[in-house]
């Protein structure tokens, strides 16, 4: 019997009520946040959290013996425990809060390479890593004598897998790779790329910022290393982010910043450190912002993530094919699996003031380099404007994209 | 769309379309690059200096309407001024797009540029306009490279 598929119901309007920033007005007209790549919104009930947090329950964690501090550690624990079933860790221990994928990358990059990365061994990344999946390997790199060997990609925007294979040796100790290209919207072929990469005794770093506002992920079924993203892309505040690593790692791996909280004793003669999470999470942590991060996963989990994924490619879709239709208009990343994000170059005309006349639209965008230098001269391009839905975003909304980018067309010719 | 116009009025668009001496000078005794790496604008800004005249500039590079238009007509206003006058202008100009001086109503010697103080309205835009004055100041002292970040 065929499958036959459902469009999806999906109640845009009543989603949109749940985010109070998108009923404004930009310039005179309404707002059509299409920046979501860069940060997404947030529901009222992450920012209630967030106040009820620092109205009632606010104190410092973890070791004091009072009851507002008991009642925060609680609730903080508590986003943690939610991370752990958010992402399907095995143990809640091995979910380390930082503040972003950037501090997240930086910290495994450091600490993993300090104690198993030496000289001569390599390191791959691939080519379409944002500038915080490349430059932490870098210095790591540099400081421990190894070596950065990039995995390319092809003109569609997807990783050459034959090439991808033939960079593993014996030398290679970790590969950091991208789930979802936040310039291009690839949806890389992560599980496939682990399995192979453990065959040759080596760990994967997993940069899932642009994944997990998409679609469902699970760090057991992927067997991923280290999975990192950030809070604010995935409608929960800035300042929360979220670091998994296999304990068999984490364990071995010496801290990364120091400082009350990571310790079991200090003396001047020594010092011994606590276990995870706490050996990774020195200093008070941003309390709030975790338990925004929690109640941003709560709202994940109260609506049908999995529709959203649907509507989401819909609307990709639509978008991809309304902007595709416009000529003089160049799509850049093209590859087969992709999640909500389209760039996009207008011939003749600089990404940066694409990005002004849409604002001028109430449209926003993001126009630059994305922090993606090497994406940029691959497609051998300045800049690309880029649009980047979440399931919130519309038909609509889409429409006036493509509008707006017609005005462009017209400003120029 | 009126504040728009402001912005990417005709002789703006028409500087970019056509951007006025855009070309190296073989023998150019200044030469200075401008980066404005947040958006991936480059220029390149080129000086033959006569005396104290300036009597050859020219510029090359890559990037937004805004920063092309401004070089192009930063380029045919300064040939034939001394250096003194050039940098006045570089002031003058920078004090425009950045709200401290009015061409209405303040002493200024800016002329067709004051087309670009709409740029005031689109904050993020600033840099744009003032690069390759930056850049054309950084040639003049003999620097070798600015950035506008």
């Amino acid at each position: 019997m065929t499958a036959v598929k459902k469009m999806t119901n999906w109640d845009v309007e009543k989603i949109r009520a749940d985010f109070p920033v998108l009923s404004q007005t930009v310039n005179g007209k309404p707002l059509v946040y299409l920046d979501n790549a860069a940060s997404s919104q947030v529901p009222q009930s992450v920012i209630d959290r967030t106040s009820k947090y620092l109205t009632e329950e606010h104190s410092n964690i973890h070791r004091g013996v009072h009851y507002l501090s008991q009642h925060a550690t609680t609730a903080y624990e508590a986003a943690r425990e939610k991370v752990k079933r958010f992402i399907n860790a095995p143990d809640v221990k091995e979910c380390i809060f930082v503040r972003g994928t950037t501090e997240g990358i930086n910290l495994i990059a450091q600490s993993y390479g300090r104690k198993f990365i030496g000289e001569g061994d390599e390191i791959l990344v691939s080519q379409m890593e944002h500038h915080s999946n490349i430059i932490p390997w870098q210095m790591i790199a540099e400081e421990r004598r190894a070596k950065v060997r990039m995995i390319p990609i092809s003109k569609r925007g997807e990783i050459i897998i034959d090439e991808y294979e033939n960079l593993l040796n014996e030398r290679t100790r970790i590969v950091a790779v991208s789930h979802v290209s936040n310039s291009l919207g690839t949806v890389n072929p992560i599980r496939e790329m682990i399995a192979t990469a453990h065959k040759f005794g080596v760990s994967v770093c997993v940069d899932a910022a642009q994944s997990v506002p998409h679609f469902p992920v699970d760090v057991q079924e992927l067997d991923c290393d280290f999975f990192v993203f950030s809070g604010h892309k995935m409608f929960g505040p800035t300042g929360s982010g979220v670091v998994y690593g296999k304990s068999e790692w984490l364990d071995k791996m010496p801290p990364y910043q120091t400082g009350g909280g990571m310790i079991r004793t200090v003396s001047f003669e020594g010092t011994t450190f606590a276990p995870i999470p706490e050996k990774f999470e020195a200093g008070t942590p941003a309390i709030a912002a975790g338990i925004g991060l929690g109640a941003a996963i709560d709202y994940i989990n109260s609506i049908d993530f999995e529709a959203a994924a649907t509507y989401e490619h819909e609307l990709l879709e639509y978008a991809t094919a309304r902007l595709a239709d416009i000529p003089g208009v160049t799509i850049i990343g093209t590859a087969a699996h992709k999640a909500s994000v389209l760039s996009f170059t207008i011939e003749g005309v600089h990404p940066h003031d694409i990005g002004t006349i849409l604002d001028q639209q109430g449209i926003a965008v993001r126009a630059g380099h994305h922090c993606a230098q090497p994406v940029m001269q691959f497609f051998d391009v300045p800049a690309t404007a880029r649009a980047s839905f979440a399931f919130y975003n519309t038909r609509e909304e889409v429409d006036k994209l493509a509008d707006a980018v017609q005005k462009v067309i017209e400003v120029f010719a | 769309m009126s504040e728009l116009n402001e912005l990417y009025q005709e002789t703006i668009l028409e500087h970019n379309k056509n951007p006025r001496n855009f070309r190296e000078i073989e023998g150019a005794d200044k030469t200075a690059d401008g980066n404005n790496p947040l958006c991936g604008d480059a220029l390149r800004v080129y000086v033959k200096m006569d005396g104290d005249i300036v009597g050859d500039v020219a510029f090359k590079g890559s990037g937004c309407a805004i920063s092309k238009a401004s070089a192009s007509m930063m380029t045919q206003t300064v040939k034939g001024k001394t250096r003194e006058e050039a940098e006045t202008l570089f002031d003058e100009f920078h004090r425009m797009v950045t709200g401290e001086l009015n061409v209405e109503t303040d002493d200024n010697q800016l002329g067709k540029l004051r087309v670009f103080a709409g740029v005031l309205e689109f904050p993020a835009r600033v840099k744009c306009a003032s690069l390759s004055w930056h850049t054309l100041n950084a040639a003049l002292h003999g620097d070798e490279s600015i950035t506008t970040e």
